[in-house]
Protein backbone atom coordinates (compact mmCIF):
# COMPACT_ATOMS: atom_id res chain seq x y z
CA UNK A 1 0.00 0.00 0.00
CA UNK A 2 2.86 2.31 0.71
CA UNK A 3 4.46 1.25 -2.48
CA UNK A 4 1.65 2.18 -4.36
CA UNK A 5 0.95 5.65 -2.58
CA UNK A 6 4.62 6.64 -3.57
CA UNK A 7 4.52 5.06 -6.78
CA UNK A 8 1.82 7.74 -7.06
CA UNK A 9 3.25 10.69 -6.16
CA UNK A 10 6.63 9.97 -8.12
CA UNK A 11 4.03 9.54 -11.03
CA UNK A 12 2.53 13.51 -9.88
CA UNK A 13 5.45 14.75 -9.51
CA UNK A 14 7.00 13.41 -12.64
CA UNK A 15 3.51 14.79 -14.66
CA UNK A 16 3.77 18.18 -13.03
CA UNK A 17 7.74 18.98 -13.84
CA UNK A 18 6.82 17.74 -17.40
CA UNK A 19 4.07 20.18 -17.20
CA UNK A 20 6.35 23.19 -16.45
CA UNK A 21 6.91 23.58 -20.12
CA UNK A 22 4.38 26.06 -21.72
CA UNK A 23 4.17 27.05 -25.42
CA UNK A 24 3.89 31.06 -25.78
CA UNK A 25 2.58 32.00 -29.65
CA UNK A 26 2.49 34.76 -31.61
CA UNK A 27 0.95 34.72 -34.88
CA UNK A 28 2.07 37.42 -37.91
CA UNK A 29 -1.85 37.92 -38.09
CA UNK A 30 -4.94 36.25 -36.47
CA UNK A 31 -6.66 37.80 -38.89
CA UNK A 32 -7.14 36.82 -42.69
CA UNK A 33 -8.93 39.31 -44.63
CA UNK A 34 -10.30 38.06 -48.11
CA UNK A 35 -10.64 41.26 -50.62
CA UNK A 36 -11.49 41.33 -54.35
CA UNK A 37 -7.48 40.77 -55.13
CA UNK A 38 -6.74 38.70 -52.29
CA UNK A 39 -4.13 36.11 -53.75
CA UNK A 40 -3.31 34.21 -50.93
CA UNK A 41 -1.29 35.16 -47.85
CA UNK A 42 1.61 34.18 -45.38
CA UNK A 43 1.56 33.93 -42.08
CA UNK A 44 4.42 33.58 -39.55
CA UNK A 45 3.11 31.35 -36.18
CA UNK A 46 6.53 31.91 -33.99
CA UNK A 47 6.47 31.71 -29.92
CA UNK A 48 8.50 30.12 -27.42
CA UNK A 49 8.54 27.65 -24.62
CA UNK A 50 8.70 28.85 -21.17
CA UNK A 51 9.77 26.83 -18.27
CA UNK A 52 10.97 27.33 -14.50
CA UNK A 53 13.66 24.42 -14.51
CA UNK A 54 16.78 23.73 -16.90
CA UNK A 55 15.33 22.15 -19.92
CA UNK A 56 16.07 18.49 -20.09
CA UNK A 57 17.90 17.36 -23.15
CA UNK A 58 16.68 13.83 -22.97
CA UNK A 59 14.02 13.23 -24.93
CA UNK A 60 14.49 16.11 -27.01
CA UNK A 61 11.43 18.70 -27.63
CA UNK A 62 9.14 18.67 -30.46
CA UNK A 63 7.12 21.16 -31.58
CA UNK A 64 4.21 20.36 -33.82
CA UNK A 65 1.97 22.78 -35.00
CA UNK A 66 -1.47 22.37 -36.98
CA UNK A 67 -3.95 24.16 -38.59
CA UNK A 68 -7.11 23.18 -39.60
CA UNK A 69 -9.94 25.00 -41.68
CA UNK A 70 -13.77 24.83 -41.55
CA UNK A 71 -14.98 21.07 -41.99
CA UNK A 72 -16.90 20.48 -45.68
CA UNK A 73 -17.56 16.87 -46.40
CA UNK A 74 -16.62 16.14 -49.66
CA UNK A 75 -17.96 13.47 -52.23
CA UNK A 76 -15.15 11.83 -53.68
CA UNK A 77 -16.44 9.47 -57.17
CA UNK A 78 -14.21 6.83 -58.75
CA UNK A 79 -14.68 6.50 -62.77
CA UNK A 80 -14.54 3.22 -63.93
CA UNK A 81 -14.42 1.74 -67.89
CA UNK A 82 -17.99 0.23 -68.81
CA UNK A 83 -19.24 0.10 -72.27
CA UNK A 84 -16.24 1.53 -73.61
CA UNK A 85 -17.14 4.71 -71.82
CA UNK A 86 -15.25 5.75 -68.43
CA UNK A 87 -18.33 6.56 -65.91
CA UNK A 88 -18.29 7.49 -62.35
CA UNK A 89 -19.22 4.19 -60.85
CA UNK A 90 -18.29 4.37 -56.66
CA UNK A 91 -18.82 7.13 -55.02
CA UNK A 92 -17.93 8.08 -50.85
CA UNK A 93 -19.09 10.37 -48.99
CA UNK A 94 -16.21 11.60 -46.43
CA UNK A 95 -17.94 13.46 -44.26
CA UNK A 96 -14.90 14.55 -41.89
CA UNK A 97 -12.94 16.76 -44.65
CA UNK A 98 -11.54 20.30 -43.41
CA UNK A 99 -11.45 22.63 -46.79
CA UNK A 100 -8.18 23.74 -45.67
CA UNK A 101 -5.13 21.37 -43.70
CA UNK A 102 -1.84 22.23 -42.61
CA UNK A 103 1.43 20.44 -40.14
CA UNK A 104 4.47 21.36 -39.20
CA UNK A 105 6.81 19.76 -37.40
CA UNK A 106 10.65 19.82 -36.29
CA UNK A 107 11.37 16.25 -36.86
CA UNK A 108 9.31 13.53 -38.89
CA UNK A 109 5.13 13.50 -37.28
CA UNK A 110 5.70 9.80 -36.49
CA UNK A 111 8.68 10.72 -34.36
CA UNK A 112 7.35 14.08 -32.97
CA UNK A 113 4.06 12.36 -31.91
CA UNK A 114 3.01 8.79 -30.55
CA UNK A 115 0.26 6.77 -31.94
CA UNK A 116 -1.76 7.39 -28.80
CA UNK A 117 -1.53 11.00 -28.68
CA UNK A 118 -2.01 11.47 -32.55
CA UNK A 119 -5.54 9.19 -31.72
CA UNK A 120 -6.21 12.01 -29.12
CA UNK A 121 -5.75 14.87 -30.31
CA UNK A 122 -6.19 14.02 -34.16
CA UNK A 123 -3.23 15.83 -35.82
CA UNK A 124 -1.90 13.88 -38.55
CA UNK A 125 -3.85 14.04 -41.95
CA UNK A 126 -5.34 10.35 -41.93
CA UNK A 127 -6.81 11.67 -38.29
CA UNK A 128 -7.74 14.65 -39.62
CA UNK A 129 -9.53 13.37 -42.70
CA UNK A 130 -11.82 10.30 -41.78
CA UNK A 131 -15.68 9.37 -43.00
CA UNK A 132 -18.02 7.19 -40.93
CA UNK A 133 -20.31 4.39 -42.47
CA UNK A 134 -17.88 4.61 -45.98
CA UNK A 135 -17.48 0.65 -45.39
CA UNK A 136 -21.03 0.11 -46.24
CA UNK A 137 -20.58 1.56 -49.54
CA UNK A 138 -17.19 0.19 -50.42
CA UNK A 139 -14.67 -2.62 -49.70
CA UNK A 140 -12.20 0.28 -49.96
CA UNK A 141 -12.62 2.99 -48.52
CA UNK A 142 -8.87 3.89 -48.05
CA UNK A 143 -8.38 4.46 -51.86
CA UNK A 144 -10.91 6.72 -51.59
CA UNK A 145 -9.47 8.87 -48.84
CA UNK A 146 -5.87 8.48 -50.16
CA UNK A 147 -7.75 9.64 -53.71
CA UNK A 148 -8.74 12.89 -51.40
CA UNK A 149 -5.55 14.06 -49.94
CA UNK A 150 -3.66 13.10 -52.93
CA UNK A 151 -5.89 15.69 -54.95
CA UNK A 152 -5.93 18.50 -51.94
CA UNK A 153 -2.22 17.94 -51.61
CA UNK A 154 -1.47 18.54 -55.46
CA UNK A 155 -3.67 21.58 -54.90
CA UNK A 156 -1.38 23.23 -52.14
CA UNK A 157 -4.39 22.73 -49.25
CA UNK A 158 -3.45 20.09 -48.05
CA UNK A 159 0.02 20.81 -46.73
CA UNK A 160 2.37 18.21 -44.15
CA UNK A 161 5.94 20.13 -43.83
CA UNK A 162 7.54 17.61 -41.64
CA UNK A 163 11.05 19.55 -40.48
CA UNK A 164 9.49 22.80 -41.42
CA UNK A 165 9.30 24.21 -37.50
CA UNK A 166 12.62 26.00 -36.50
CA UNK A 167 13.62 24.92 -33.24
CA UNK A 168 16.46 27.23 -31.49
CA UNK A 169 17.87 26.15 -27.91
CA UNK A 170 14.72 24.18 -27.21
CA UNK A 171 12.93 27.14 -26.61
CA UNK A 172 12.43 29.48 -29.89
CA UNK A 173 10.45 28.04 -32.28
CA UNK A 174 8.85 29.43 -35.88
CA UNK A 175 7.29 28.66 -39.10
CA UNK A 176 5.50 30.13 -42.01
CA UNK A 177 2.70 29.06 -43.56
CA UNK A 178 1.06 29.80 -47.00
CA UNK A 179 -2.45 30.65 -47.67
CA UNK A 180 -3.39 29.36 -51.14
CA UNK A 181 -5.90 31.80 -52.67
CA UNK A 182 -9.18 29.72 -52.97
CA UNK A 183 -9.77 30.04 -49.39
CA UNK A 184 -12.71 29.12 -47.78
CA UNK A 185 -14.25 31.36 -45.04
CA UNK A 186 -14.25 30.40 -41.68
CA UNK A 187 -12.59 29.80 -38.45
CA UNK A 188 -8.92 28.42 -38.84
CA UNK A 189 -8.28 26.52 -35.86
CA UNK A 190 -4.53 26.63 -35.11
CA UNK A 191 -2.29 24.15 -32.58
CA UNK A 192 0.89 24.25 -31.09
CA UNK A 193 1.67 21.00 -29.59
CA UNK A 194 4.93 20.72 -27.66
CA UNK A 195 6.51 17.23 -27.03
CA UNK A 196 8.60 14.98 -25.66
CA UNK A 197 9.43 11.60 -26.56
CA UNK A 198 6.31 11.19 -28.43
CA UNK A 199 4.14 12.66 -25.61
CA UNK A 200 2.56 16.07 -26.01
CA UNK A 201 3.82 18.26 -22.91
CA UNK A 202 1.69 21.13 -23.10
CA UNK A 203 -0.49 22.62 -26.28
CA UNK A 204 -2.11 25.46 -27.19
CA UNK A 205 -4.78 26.29 -29.51
CA UNK A 206 -5.88 29.56 -31.06
CA UNK A 207 -8.53 30.29 -34.47
CA UNK A 208 -7.44 32.22 -37.30
CA UNK A 209 -10.12 34.61 -38.36
CA UNK A 210 -10.53 33.93 -42.63
CA UNK A 211 -13.01 36.57 -43.45
CA UNK A 212 -14.40 38.23 -46.28
CA UNK A 213 -14.36 41.92 -46.43
CA UNK A 214 -15.52 45.12 -48.23
CA UNK A 215 -17.39 44.08 -51.88
CA UNK A 216 -16.93 40.41 -51.23
CA UNK A 217 -19.07 40.18 -48.18
CA UNK A 218 -21.38 42.69 -49.29
CA UNK A 219 -22.07 40.85 -52.71
CA UNK A 220 -22.18 37.42 -50.59
CA UNK A 221 -24.69 38.44 -48.24
CA UNK A 222 -26.94 39.47 -50.51
CA UNK A 223 -26.92 36.82 -52.71
CA UNK A 224 -27.79 34.68 -49.53
CA UNK A 225 -30.09 36.88 -47.93
CA UNK A 226 -31.87 38.74 -50.69
CA UNK A 227 -31.49 36.24 -53.89
CA UNK A 228 -33.92 37.55 -55.87
CA UNK A 229 -32.64 40.92 -55.51
CA UNK A 230 -28.81 39.49 -56.49
CA UNK A 231 -30.16 37.47 -59.39
CA UNK A 232 -32.49 40.74 -61.02
CA UNK A 233 -29.41 42.88 -60.14
CA UNK A 234 -27.16 40.50 -62.42
CA UNK A 235 -29.82 40.76 -65.26
CA UNK A 236 -30.11 44.19 -64.74
CA UNK A 237 -26.14 44.08 -65.00
CA UNK A 238 -26.00 41.74 -67.96
CA UNK A 239 -28.90 43.81 -70.15
CA UNK A 240 -26.70 47.45 -69.42
CA UNK A 241 -23.72 45.82 -70.58
CA UNK A 242 -25.32 44.38 -73.83
CA UNK A 243 -26.40 47.84 -74.64
CA UNK A 244 -23.56 50.07 -73.54
CA UNK A 245 -21.42 47.80 -76.09
CA UNK A 246 -23.43 48.08 -78.44
CA UNK A 247 -24.16 51.79 -78.33
CA UNK A 248 -20.67 52.29 -77.92
CA UNK A 249 -19.98 50.14 -81.39
CA UNK A 250 -22.65 52.25 -82.84
CA UNK A 251 -21.18 55.44 -81.95
CA UNK A 252 -17.89 53.87 -83.37
CA UNK A 253 -19.23 53.04 -86.51
CA UNK A 254 -20.86 56.34 -87.36
CA UNK B 1 -3.95 40.60 -61.83
CA UNK B 2 -5.96 38.06 -59.74
CA UNK B 3 -9.48 38.39 -58.48
CA UNK B 4 -11.26 36.77 -55.48
CA UNK B 5 -14.63 34.98 -56.86
CA UNK B 6 -17.23 36.20 -53.57
CA UNK B 7 -19.17 33.12 -54.94
CA UNK B 8 -17.22 30.95 -56.23
CA UNK B 9 -14.56 31.34 -53.75
CA UNK B 10 -11.50 30.79 -56.24
CA UNK B 11 -8.94 33.20 -57.13
CA UNK B 12 -8.77 33.53 -61.03
CA UNK B 13 -6.50 35.79 -63.51
CA UNK B 14 -8.75 38.65 -64.01
CA UNK B 15 -7.07 39.23 -68.28
CA UNK B 16 -7.89 35.13 -68.62
CA UNK B 17 -11.97 35.88 -68.20
CA UNK B 18 -11.51 38.79 -70.13
CA UNK B 19 -10.27 37.14 -72.65
CA UNK B 20 -12.15 34.10 -72.69
CA UNK B 21 -15.17 36.27 -72.55
CA UNK B 22 -14.33 37.99 -75.23
CA UNK B 23 -13.57 34.92 -77.70
CA UNK B 24 -16.64 33.13 -77.06
CA UNK B 25 -18.77 36.63 -77.83
CA UNK B 26 -17.08 36.78 -80.90
CA UNK B 27 -18.38 33.01 -81.56
CA UNK B 28 -22.00 34.15 -80.73
CA UNK B 29 -22.19 37.59 -82.20
CA UNK B 30 -21.03 35.67 -85.29
CA UNK B 31 -23.66 32.58 -85.16
CA UNK B 32 -26.45 33.12 -82.96
CA UNK B 33 -25.27 30.82 -80.32
CA UNK B 34 -24.90 31.72 -76.71
CA UNK B 35 -21.71 30.28 -76.46
CA UNK B 36 -22.56 28.65 -73.29
CA UNK B 37 -21.76 24.51 -75.29
CA UNK B 38 -18.14 26.31 -75.24
CA UNK B 39 -17.78 28.36 -72.37
CA UNK B 40 -19.31 26.36 -69.52
CA UNK B 41 -16.27 23.40 -69.79
CA UNK B 42 -13.64 26.29 -69.96
CA UNK B 43 -15.06 27.31 -66.90
CA UNK B 44 -14.55 24.07 -65.87
CA UNK B 45 -11.38 23.86 -67.07
CA UNK B 46 -9.75 26.98 -64.67
CA UNK B 47 -11.15 25.25 -61.42
CA UNK B 48 -14.86 27.21 -60.84
CA UNK B 49 -16.89 24.92 -59.27
CA UNK B 50 -19.78 23.32 -62.02
CA UNK B 51 -22.56 24.44 -60.25
CA UNK B 52 -21.06 28.21 -60.17
CA UNK B 53 -19.91 28.24 -63.97
CA UNK B 54 -23.36 26.68 -65.52
CA UNK B 55 -25.10 29.33 -63.17
CA UNK B 56 -22.74 32.34 -64.13
CA UNK B 57 -22.86 31.29 -68.06
CA UNK B 58 -26.50 31.72 -68.00
CA UNK B 59 -26.24 35.30 -66.82
CA UNK B 60 -23.13 35.98 -69.15
CA UNK B 61 -25.18 34.78 -72.44
CA UNK B 62 -27.91 37.17 -71.30
CA UNK B 63 -25.21 39.96 -71.52
CA UNK B 64 -23.81 38.86 -74.71
CA UNK B 65 -27.03 38.00 -76.51
CA UNK B 66 -28.93 41.36 -75.81
CA UNK B 67 -25.91 43.15 -76.96
CA UNK B 68 -26.19 40.46 -80.35
CA UNK B 69 -29.79 41.43 -80.59
CA UNK B 70 -29.72 45.12 -80.66
CA UNK B 71 -27.06 44.74 -83.31
CA UNK B 72 -29.19 42.48 -85.47
CA UNK B 73 -32.59 44.83 -84.54
CA UNK B 74 -30.84 47.66 -86.59
CA UNK B 75 -30.48 45.67 -89.47
CA UNK B 76 -33.71 44.35 -89.27
CA UNK B 77 -32.71 40.77 -89.25
CA UNK B 78 -34.70 39.61 -86.10
CA UNK B 79 -38.00 38.30 -86.58
CA UNK B 80 -39.99 38.85 -83.02
CA UNK B 81 -42.78 37.21 -83.87
CA UNK B 82 -41.20 34.00 -84.71
CA UNK B 83 -39.08 34.65 -81.90
CA UNK B 84 -42.16 34.97 -78.95
CA UNK B 85 -43.72 31.53 -80.76
CA UNK B 86 -40.04 29.94 -80.12
CA UNK B 87 -40.10 31.82 -76.85
CA UNK B 88 -43.30 30.21 -75.27
CA UNK B 89 -42.48 26.73 -76.73
CA UNK B 90 -39.10 27.30 -74.99
CA UNK B 91 -40.39 28.09 -71.80
CA UNK B 92 -42.56 25.14 -71.54
CA UNK B 93 -39.74 22.72 -72.53
CA UNK B 94 -37.45 24.41 -69.66
CA UNK B 95 -40.29 23.59 -67.04
CA UNK B 96 -40.67 19.73 -68.58
CA UNK B 97 -36.70 20.15 -68.61
CA UNK B 98 -35.59 20.90 -65.49
CA UNK B 99 -38.30 17.96 -64.34
CA UNK B 100 -36.77 15.28 -66.28
CA UNK B 101 -33.19 16.68 -65.07
CA UNK B 102 -34.44 16.17 -61.41
CA UNK B 103 -35.67 13.08 -62.29
CA UNK B 104 -31.87 12.31 -63.83
CA UNK B 105 -30.65 13.08 -60.53
CA UNK B 106 -32.52 11.01 -58.31
CA UNK B 107 -31.55 8.05 -60.24
CA UNK B 108 -28.06 9.16 -60.13
CA UNK B 109 -25.43 9.30 -63.24
CA UNK B 110 -26.72 12.64 -63.94
CA UNK B 111 -22.85 13.64 -64.89
CA UNK B 112 -22.52 10.91 -67.61
CA UNK B 113 -26.32 11.41 -69.39
CA UNK B 114 -25.30 15.06 -69.73
CA UNK B 115 -22.03 14.49 -71.75
CA UNK B 116 -23.31 12.31 -73.74
CA UNK B 117 -26.55 14.13 -74.66
CA UNK B 118 -23.55 16.92 -75.27
CA UNK B 119 -21.62 14.31 -77.82
CA UNK B 120 -24.94 13.03 -79.42
CA UNK B 121 -26.47 16.36 -80.16
CA UNK B 122 -23.00 18.26 -81.31
CA UNK B 123 -22.24 15.22 -82.95
CA UNK B 124 -25.51 14.85 -85.22
CA UNK B 125 -25.99 18.42 -85.22
CA UNK B 126 -22.47 19.74 -86.25
CA UNK B 127 -22.02 16.54 -88.81
CA UNK B 128 -25.34 16.91 -90.80
CA UNK B 129 -24.37 21.00 -91.03
CA UNK B 130 -21.11 20.48 -92.51
CA UNK B 131 -22.11 17.68 -95.19
CA UNK B 132 -24.87 20.10 -95.94
CA UNK B 133 -23.14 23.18 -96.24
CA UNK B 134 -20.26 21.54 -97.94
CA UNK B 135 -22.43 20.82 -100.67
CA UNK B 136 -24.18 23.93 -100.48
CA UNK B 137 -20.42 25.82 -101.09
CA UNK B 138 -20.26 22.75 -104.12
CA UNK B 139 -22.87 23.94 -105.48
CA UNK B 140 -22.37 27.49 -105.35
CA UNK B 141 -19.14 27.43 -107.24
CA UNK B 142 -20.37 24.81 -110.24
CA UNK B 143 -20.72 27.69 -113.06
CA UNK B 144 -23.65 26.95 -114.66
CA UNK B 145 -25.63 24.41 -112.41
CA UNK B 146 -28.83 24.59 -111.69
CA UNK B 147 -29.86 27.62 -109.01
CA UNK B 148 -30.38 26.37 -105.33
CA UNK B 149 -33.80 26.33 -104.43
CA UNK B 150 -35.13 29.13 -102.64
CA UNK B 151 -37.73 27.26 -100.16
CA UNK B 152 -38.38 23.84 -99.85
CA UNK B 153 -42.39 23.15 -99.23
CA UNK B 154 -42.08 20.16 -96.79
CA UNK B 155 -44.49 18.58 -94.48
CA UNK B 156 -44.00 21.85 -92.21
CA UNK B 157 -45.87 23.43 -94.31
CA UNK B 158 -49.31 21.38 -94.10
CA UNK B 159 -49.87 21.91 -90.76
CA UNK B 160 -52.70 23.71 -89.46
CA UNK B 161 -52.79 27.49 -87.33
CA UNK B 162 -51.20 29.26 -89.78
CA UNK B 163 -49.19 32.24 -88.89
CA UNK B 164 -47.19 34.71 -91.15
CA UNK B 165 -43.97 35.36 -89.86
CA UNK B 166 -43.41 38.72 -92.55
CA UNK B 167 -39.40 38.76 -91.70
CA UNK B 168 -38.32 35.69 -92.44
CA UNK B 169 -40.73 35.53 -95.36
CA UNK B 170 -42.93 32.43 -94.37
CA UNK B 171 -46.57 31.59 -93.86
CA UNK B 172 -46.18 28.46 -91.73
CA UNK B 173 -48.21 26.47 -88.80
CA UNK B 174 -47.54 27.86 -85.50
CA UNK B 175 -47.08 24.05 -84.58
CA UNK B 176 -43.78 23.71 -85.62
CA UNK B 177 -41.74 26.11 -84.43
CA UNK B 178 -43.41 25.68 -80.79
CA UNK B 179 -42.32 22.16 -81.02
CA UNK B 180 -38.88 22.76 -82.11
CA UNK B 181 -38.86 25.43 -79.14
CA UNK B 182 -39.99 23.52 -76.56
CA UNK B 183 -37.35 20.65 -77.64
CA UNK B 184 -34.55 22.94 -77.39
CA UNK B 185 -35.65 24.17 -73.96
CA UNK B 186 -36.14 20.93 -72.41
CA UNK B 187 -32.89 19.98 -73.85
CA UNK B 188 -31.38 23.45 -72.49
CA UNK B 189 -32.10 22.76 -69.36
CA UNK B 190 -31.07 19.60 -69.19
CA UNK B 191 -27.38 20.25 -70.26
CA UNK B 192 -27.28 23.83 -69.18
CA UNK B 193 -26.54 26.28 -72.16
CA UNK B 194 -28.91 28.61 -73.85
CA UNK B 195 -29.36 25.78 -76.69
CA UNK B 196 -28.66 28.10 -79.83
CA UNK B 197 -26.36 25.48 -81.56
CA UNK B 198 -29.27 23.42 -81.85
CA UNK B 199 -32.15 26.32 -81.82
CA UNK B 200 -29.95 26.98 -85.26
CA UNK B 201 -29.93 24.35 -87.89
CA UNK B 202 -33.36 23.60 -86.67
CA UNK B 203 -35.06 26.69 -88.14
CA UNK B 204 -32.79 26.24 -91.02
CA UNK B 205 -33.41 22.95 -91.56
CA UNK B 206 -36.65 21.69 -90.28
CA UNK B 207 -38.51 25.58 -90.16
CA UNK B 208 -36.91 26.99 -93.86
CA UNK B 209 -35.85 30.67 -92.01
CA UNK B 210 -33.56 32.19 -94.29
CA UNK B 211 -30.07 32.01 -92.15
CA UNK B 212 -29.89 35.77 -92.01
CA UNK B 213 -32.58 36.16 -89.88
CA UNK B 214 -32.12 32.91 -87.88
CA UNK B 215 -29.20 34.21 -86.03
CA UNK B 216 -30.98 37.30 -84.55
CA UNK B 217 -33.85 35.23 -84.16
CA UNK B 218 -32.20 32.99 -82.03
CA UNK B 219 -30.23 35.38 -80.06
CA UNK B 220 -33.75 37.23 -79.12
CA UNK B 221 -35.21 34.03 -77.76
CA UNK B 222 -31.69 33.02 -75.76
CA UNK B 223 -31.89 36.06 -73.45
CA UNK B 224 -35.36 34.95 -72.46
CA UNK B 225 -34.85 31.64 -71.64
CA UNK B 226 -30.87 32.31 -70.19
CA UNK B 227 -32.76 34.96 -68.20
CA UNK B 228 -35.23 32.92 -66.79
CA UNK B 229 -32.06 30.38 -65.34
CA UNK B 230 -30.32 32.98 -63.99
CA UNK B 231 -33.28 33.86 -61.74
CA UNK B 232 -33.93 30.43 -61.19
CA UNK B 233 -30.39 29.53 -60.05
CA UNK B 234 -29.60 32.34 -58.15
CA UNK B 235 -32.82 32.12 -56.16
CA UNK B 236 -32.23 28.29 -55.48
CA UNK B 237 -28.98 27.34 -55.39
CA UNK B 238 -27.51 30.83 -54.82
CA UNK B 239 -24.86 30.08 -57.58
CA UNK B 240 -24.75 32.97 -59.55
CA UNK B 241 -21.11 34.74 -59.28
CA UNK B 242 -21.53 38.93 -60.31
CA UNK B 243 -18.39 39.40 -60.26
CA UNK B 244 -17.27 36.07 -62.42
CA UNK B 245 -20.15 37.30 -64.56
CA UNK B 246 -18.99 41.07 -65.37
CA UNK B 247 -15.80 40.01 -66.02
CA UNK B 248 -17.20 37.22 -68.35
CA UNK B 249 -19.39 40.00 -69.86
CA UNK B 250 -17.25 42.76 -70.44
CA UNK B 251 -15.62 40.56 -72.62
CA UNK B 252 -18.18 39.04 -74.30
CA UNK B 253 -20.48 42.24 -74.99
CA UNK B 254 -17.64 43.23 -77.34
CA UNK B 255 -16.86 40.07 -78.54
CA UNK B 256 -20.09 39.82 -79.36
CA UNK B 257 -20.14 43.14 -81.35
CA UNK B 258 -17.37 42.19 -82.99
CA UNK B 259 -18.38 38.80 -83.99
CA UNK B 260 -21.99 40.28 -85.06
CA UNK B 261 -19.87 42.44 -88.01
CA UNK B 262 -17.50 39.31 -89.08
CA UNK B 263 -21.20 37.71 -89.38
CA UNK B 264 -22.47 39.90 -91.48
CA UNK B 265 -19.51 39.94 -94.03
CA UNK B 266 -19.14 36.18 -94.46
CA UNK B 267 -21.30 34.38 -96.95
CA UNK B 268 -24.07 32.05 -94.97
CA UNK B 269 -22.77 29.21 -96.46
CA UNK B 270 -19.06 30.04 -94.87
CA UNK B 271 -21.04 31.00 -91.62
CA UNK B 272 -22.50 27.33 -91.41
CA UNK B 273 -19.58 25.23 -92.29
CA UNK B 274 -17.63 27.42 -89.62
CA UNK B 275 -20.06 26.57 -87.11
CA UNK B 276 -20.28 23.06 -87.75
CA UNK B 277 -16.41 22.87 -87.63
CA UNK B 278 -16.58 24.53 -84.52
CA UNK B 279 -19.53 21.88 -82.79
CA UNK B 280 -17.63 19.19 -84.12
CA UNK B 281 -14.36 20.07 -82.22
CA UNK B 282 -16.16 20.72 -79.01
CA UNK B 283 -17.91 17.55 -79.69
CA UNK B 284 -14.75 15.74 -80.58
CA UNK B 285 -13.00 16.56 -77.10
CA UNK B 286 -16.12 15.41 -75.25
CA UNK B 287 -15.73 12.57 -77.06
CA UNK B 288 -12.50 11.53 -76.14
CA UNK B 289 -12.88 12.25 -72.50
CA UNK B 290 -14.90 9.82 -72.35
CA UNK B 291 -12.65 7.54 -74.49
CA UNK B 292 -9.27 7.95 -73.07
CA UNK B 293 -8.26 6.54 -69.72
CA UNK B 294 -8.23 10.02 -67.29
CA UNK B 295 -5.02 10.70 -65.58
CA UNK B 296 -7.05 10.75 -62.03
CA UNK B 297 -9.45 7.86 -61.80
CA UNK B 298 -11.11 9.98 -58.99
CA UNK B 299 -12.92 13.21 -58.67
CA UNK B 300 -14.04 15.77 -56.06
CA UNK B 301 -17.05 17.14 -55.44
CA UNK B 302 -18.11 19.26 -52.27
CA UNK B 303 -21.28 20.29 -51.65
CA UNK B 304 -23.34 22.81 -53.59
CA UNK B 305 -23.74 26.58 -52.09
CA UNK B 306 -23.32 26.97 -48.54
Amino acid sequence: MRALILGLAVAVGLHTSAMAEEVVLGLSQDEVAITATFDGSDILIFGAVKREAPALNDPPLDVVIAITGPNKPVTVRKKDRRFGIWVNTEAVEIDQAPSFYAVATTRPLDVALSNTEDLRHRVSLDQAVRTVGAAEVTDDVDAFLDALQRIRMDEGTYQVREGAVALDEQTLFRTSLTLPADLTEGDYSTRIFLTRGGAVVDSYETTIDVRKVGLERWLYNLAHTQPLVYGLMSLAIAIAAGWLASAAFGLLRR
Amino acid sequence: MQIYLPIAEVSVNAFLLLGLGGGVGVLSGMFGVGGGFLMTPLLFFIGIPPAVAVATEANQIVASSFSGVLAHLKRKTVDLRMGVVLLVGGLIGATLGVQVFNLLKAMGQVDLLVRLCYVVFLGVVGGLMFVESLSALRRARRPGGPPPKRKQRTWVHNWPLKMKFRTSGLYISAIPPLLVGAVVGVLSAIMGVGGGFIMVPAMIYLLGMPTKVVVGTSLFQIIFVTGFATLLHATTNFTVDVVLAVLLLVGGVVGAQVGTRIGVRLKAEQLRILLAGMVLLVCGKLALDLLLTPAELYSLATEGGH
